[in-house]
This record gives structure tokens, sequence and C-alpha cells, in this order.
């Protein structure tokens, strides 16, 4: 039998998880929490300056490791701070388990101080919450936040817990097992039969993999699938480098700004093979004009997302990698030698087009220019915008939990905090954060995290002083008036770094921006890397808003 | 071009059913369900809830109209963690048909 509070019950489970590195704010109803972390020999806490930044730490930790991370905020603004994150992580299935502090139950419903009910506002934006209502319950919700954020299709649970109930004493017998993800569903093996048939007898197929084959861990079995099959293989924004970008099958990612052919390709098919990926908008344009010749094969973990924008023919409910590896066997190896011809001739017709990838002062050229410094190691994050476009298009990904970028939700101030966890969790790595000068500025304030932590992240800042995308829609959509999206005065990022304590290198003043930034990446620890580009520049092609995908302009 | 949106989905002249949902008993899971339907722009037309047996489980009843969705709606349900069962009646359920008394 031991006596503990349930403060310190709760850091005794988050340890037997196996959580050793959490990111938070420390503030008043969270702080009996803080003080049994501060005894804690196995965990790492890393202090965030904005509840927000510490939610995209642990998403970066999470997308890079696939398992379940913490972050931790007081009640009221603390909690609301991390909303944003949380709502990220739940579009993007990154699994997260939230701790915020609460005012004690007594002052629950009274407008209390800093009182908030989070958990209500996190109702939709979670897989599930709890507010926990006894110490003795915390042998529960905890193990089981952990289960169900690891579990089936992966998000965030938040654990609401009472100031007193971090105080209060609880008994413990014996700690519960720390928790392990649900089995995977059953395996319909009649619908892989069936899916193999149509596989088989298809003659112009495509497989579409989204995020959750790098969740699955499925990426060498998409590829093997692809190959044996001989699938043309487009990826979502999420599932980029579950396939090498350069791998001879892959067609690059598809939607909005995809290039001309793949969405091409896809206008094309016959049998369209969807992976792990849920037919979201900004992919598929309009749903009706999508592949409208295809009869579909869907996979997906999460059975709500089967038939729901799109008729599935063979439905399959199961985890991915489990129902590719059934599927293989039952696959023809096939060449396929016309259909791929004809892809090879779209492409050929109708490429990604890159101008300017040779000068590294213009925003092609500067993807290009990092990615040459770097090697497959390297975690690329991205903030929001027309950067993390450029980047989605031009960097050749290479592997699954390479790339981290905010898909569902387009979380400006995304890239910083979420790279700052990558590096944590992988701190042997280069990561690199492309963002752009507007998102920049959204969590600009976690640069002093950077510094403190001493971490292996370079920023790219792509610097148009301006919303770019805001700009581009304005210009292209809306008559081009202008609004609200150029700014009117310019801050100094490289004295903001400098000032934070992160060394900063500006390309612009470089005679040979290409070596400059080869040296600024190579050197170890934090670094800012400032460079303008052109604000007349956009992200070609590109989908209109409404739109069917084979509507594309310019590119 | 200005972004599509889609015209709310007319729900009249479409049947009715009565849901049946087991649910665990604990503040929440009503604002569960409710804000599941609310912010998937699924109306509920009638809505029932009381405690059973020792009071460790609820039982839910919804008045729902059978609309293309309602598929999607149930599967929807049936991820929530609170959610231990999801059963489908024809409108001729009459649980509140019974009711029908307190409300004219």
């Amino acid at each position: 039998m031991m006596q503990m509070t349930g403060a310190q019950l709760m850091v005794r489970l988050l340890e037997r998880q196996g959580v050793r590195t959490v990111a938070g704010i420390p503030g008043g109803a969270i702080l009996p929490f803080y003080d049994a972390l501060s005894g804690s020999e196995h965990i790492h806490h890393v202090l965030a300056r904005h509840e927000q930044g510490a939610g995209f730490i642990a998403q970066g930790m999470a997308r890079v490791s696939g398992a379940p991370q913490v972050c931790i905020a007081s009640s009221g603004p603390g909690a609301t701070n991390l909303v944003t994150a949380i709502a990220d992580a739940c579009l993007d299935s990154i699994p997260m388990v939230v701790i915020t502090g609460q005012v004690p139950q007594a002052m629950i419903g009274t407008d209390a101080f800093q009182e908030v009910d989070i958990y209500g506002i996190t109702v939709p934006i979670t897989k599930h919450n709890f507010l926990v209502r006894s110490a003795q319950e915390l042998l529960e919700v905890v193990p089981e936040a952990f289960r169900i954020a690891m579990s089936g299709r992966p998000g965030p649970v938040l654990i609401d817990v009472p100031k007193d109930v971090q105080n209060q004493l609880v008994t413990v017998a014996e700690f519960p097992a720390p928790a392990v993800a649900d089995p995977a569903p059953q395996l319909d093996l009649e619908a892989v039969e069936l899916a193999a048939k149509m596989i088989n007898e298809a003659e112009r197929p495509v497989l579409y993999l989204g995020g959750g084959v790098v969740a699955s861990g499925a990426a060498p079995l998409a590829v093997q699938l692809a190959e044996q099959a001989g699938l043309p293989t487009t990826m979502t924004l999420m599932a980029l480098g579950a396939m090498p970008m350069d791998h001879p099958l892959s067609i690059g990612m598809l939607g909005m700004h995809g290039a001309r052919y793949t969405n091409f390709v896809l206008e094309e098919a016959d049998v369209l093979v969807c992976v792990g990926a849920r037919f979201d908008d900004r992919a598929i344009g309009r749903a009706a004009q999508f592949c409208p010749n295809a009869r579909i094969v869907h996979i997906d973990i999460d059975r709500s997302e089967l038939h729901k924008i799109k008729n599935a023919h063979v439905a399959i409910h199961a985890n991915v990698k489990c129902a590719l590896e059934a599927l293989l066997p039952r696959l023809q190896a096939t060449l396929r030698k016309r259909w791929l011809s004809h892809v090879d001739s779209l492409k050929m017709r109708f490429p990604m087009q890159f101008p300017g990838q040779d000068d590294p002062r213009t925003h092609y050229g500067l993807v290009h220019a990092v990615a040459a410094a770097l090697d497959d190691r390297a975690i690329v994050a991205t903030d929001v915008g027309q950067h993390q476009m450029w980047v989605a298009q031009a960097y050749p990904f290479r592997r699954a939990r390479q790339w981290l970028t905010s898909g569902g939700l387009g979380t400006m101030g995304f890239g910083l905090p979420t790279a700052i966890g990558a590096a944590l969790a992988e701190p042997d790595r280069t990561v690199i954060c492309f963002t752009g000068d507007g998102s920049f500025k959204m969590n600009i304030q976690e640069l002093a995290t950077l510094a403190e932590e001493g971490l292996n992240v370079k920023i790219v800042l792509m610097n148009n002083n301006a919303l770019g995308l805001v700009y581009q829609q304005q210009t292209l959509f809306y008559g081009q008036r202008l609004f609200a999206s150029k700014y009117r005065t310019e801050p100094d990022f490289v004295k903001i770094a400098e000032g934070f304590g992160v060394p900063a290198v500006d390309l612009d003043l470089a005679d040979n921006p290409r070596a400059a930034l080869a040296e600024a990446l190579h050197r170890p620890g934090p670094c800012l890397i400032h460079a303008t580009i052109d604000r007349e520049q956009f992200v070609y092609p590109m989908v209109p808003p409404g739109a069917a995908n084979t509507e594309m302009i310019g590119g | 071009m200005i972004e599509q949106v889609s015209d709310p989905l007319p729900q009249a002249g479409y049947a009715k059913v009565v849901l049946e949902l087991d649910v665990n008993n604990h503040p929440g899971v009503m604002s569960h369900i409710c804000n599941l339907f609310a912010r998937r722009a699924f109306n509920v037309e009638g809505i029932l809830c009381m405690p059973v047996s020792d009071g460790t489980r609820s039982r839910i009843w919804l008045l729902v109209f059978d609309d293309q969705r309602l598929e999607q709606m149930v599967r929807q349900l049936e991820k929530l963690e609170d959610v231990l069962n999801v059963r489908r009646h024809g409108a001729e359920h009459e649980v509140f048909e019974r009711l029908e008394g307190f409300f004219h």
C-alpha cells in the first residue's frame, strides 16, 4: 500500500507509461502537479512560452515518434491557449494527452478566477475527454487516456484535473498496467479478396495514400504494393514521404496545389485504391468530379470515413498495415506497361514546374538548396501558407515521418514549436522549420524555448512581408482588391532571433547565399536563416476553391 | 470564384427513426452526444435520457430523420467512447408517441 497525492500519482502513471519529455506552462490550478513533477527523475519538462507552443511541441514529438505525447497547462487561459493545438492534433490524427489544471471542485460553476469549462470546450476537438472527480479515478483515467489516444485512429485526449483532486491523498495498492493500443479490427477477408480482384482486373488503377499509411507504419508495404501491382501512386499532404518522391511510380501530391499531370492521371483512373486517406476537399476538389470513372477501394481504420464523401465499391475497415499485408499476396505482379507509359506521357506534357529552382534567392531555389545541403535523415517541419505548399511540391521527401505539417486545420504558428518537439524526440537529427513571416510571428516567442534547449533546429524564413496565400487569393479571385494582406511595417527578424539568443544568418546580405545557407545548416544548434522572397510569386498550379481538380490555373 | 457553401439539407419529408443508445452514465455524456449532432449539422427532433439499473449506465432515445446522412451519424455515434451501442428502430416505436400527452 502506498499513499500519495493525486498529483504524485499522475506523475508516476506518466513515468510508467514511458513518458520522458513533456511540455507545458505552470499556473495556479496545476501547481500541485508541477510540484510533484519537480521530483521526477525520469521526466524532462520543457517550459514553453505560450501554451499553444507547448501543445505543438508535444505534437512534434508525437509526429516523429508515433507515440502519444503530453502537454500541460493551467486552468482558464492556460487551457484555452491549448485549444488550437488540440484541434490541430484532432484533424491530423496525432496522438496526444493533454493535462489541464482546473479550479477546485467546490468552485466549479461559480465563475471562479481562471475558471473555464475546458471539458465542454474540447468536446468537439478531442477523441475523448475527462473531468476527473477524485484522485482514485486517476488510476483508471490516465491509462485510459493513453489507450484512447493511440488506439484505432489516433487523436488527442484531454484530462482536466481540479486542484483539490491533485492534492487529495489516495492509497494505491497496485499501479495499473501501462496502456497499450487496442487490437486492430477483425479483417474482412472477403472484402480484401474483392479489392484484390478489382486491382488485378483494373486497366488504369491509381494508388492514393493518406496519413493513415504513416500512422500505421505501413509506408514500406504501400511501396511494395505499388511496385507489385504496377500502381502509379499519389500522396496527400499528410502522406508525403510514404513513397520516395523520386520513386518511378510516384506521381506526387494530388489536389489543390498538386501537379497538373497528377490530377489528370486521377481523372483517367478506372480503379482508385485509397489507403488511409479521407477524400479531404483540398485533396479531391469538387467531390462529384473527382475520379469520375473510377471504382473505389477504400481502406481506413475509422469506419465513419468509409462512404463519407465518396461511396466505396469495396470498403475495408482495417488497420492499414494489416489490410496491406493481407492484400499483397493476392495481387498479381503486373508491369502495366501501357498505363504506366501513358502516365509518363502525361507527366512529360504537364510536369510540375519549378521556375527559378537553380537560384537560391527564389522560393523553389531556396527549398532545393536546403534539400541539397541535407540528407534524408533531416526532418522538415513547416508553417502554413505559400512556403508550406512550395516545400510540399519541391522537397524530395524519401521517408515516412520526415515531414511534419499542419494538414487539416492549417494552423499558422505550427512550425517552430513542432520543430522543437521533433528535435526533442530525435536530438541527433537536423530539424528544418520552413516558415513564412506571417506564420513565424504567430509563435515567435518559442525562440526563447529553442534557445534554452539549444536544439538543432534551423528556421528557414521565407519573408515576403505579407500573408502570401491571402494576397494570392485576393489577387486571383477577388479582383485584386488587396486588403489586410500586406504588412505596412517589417520587423528585423535577424535582430529578433539574436535578441532571443538564437544565431541568425541573412541570406539577402550573403555574397554566396548557397554557401552561407549550407554553412548555417551544418553548424550545430539553433539558427534562423532569413531570406526575402518575391511577393508576386504565387503557388501554382492552383485549383480554385470549390472547383474540380482538373480546372487548375497556372503551372 | 467564391467557395461553395453547401445548402442546408432539407430534412422534412424524410421518415423519422428512433435511435436507442446505451451509454455510460456520468455528467458530460449528454454534451458529447448533443454536440456531435450539432456540429455535424444534423437535427435531433426529440431526446430522452434516463439512468438504468444501478445508475452506471443510461439509455438515450433520439428521434431523428432518416436522411442520407443517418448512417454517417450512427457511425460517428459509435465512435464516442461513452456510447456502448446504438440500435435503430422505425418510426412506429412508441417511446416518443407515449410522451406526446405531455406536449399537447
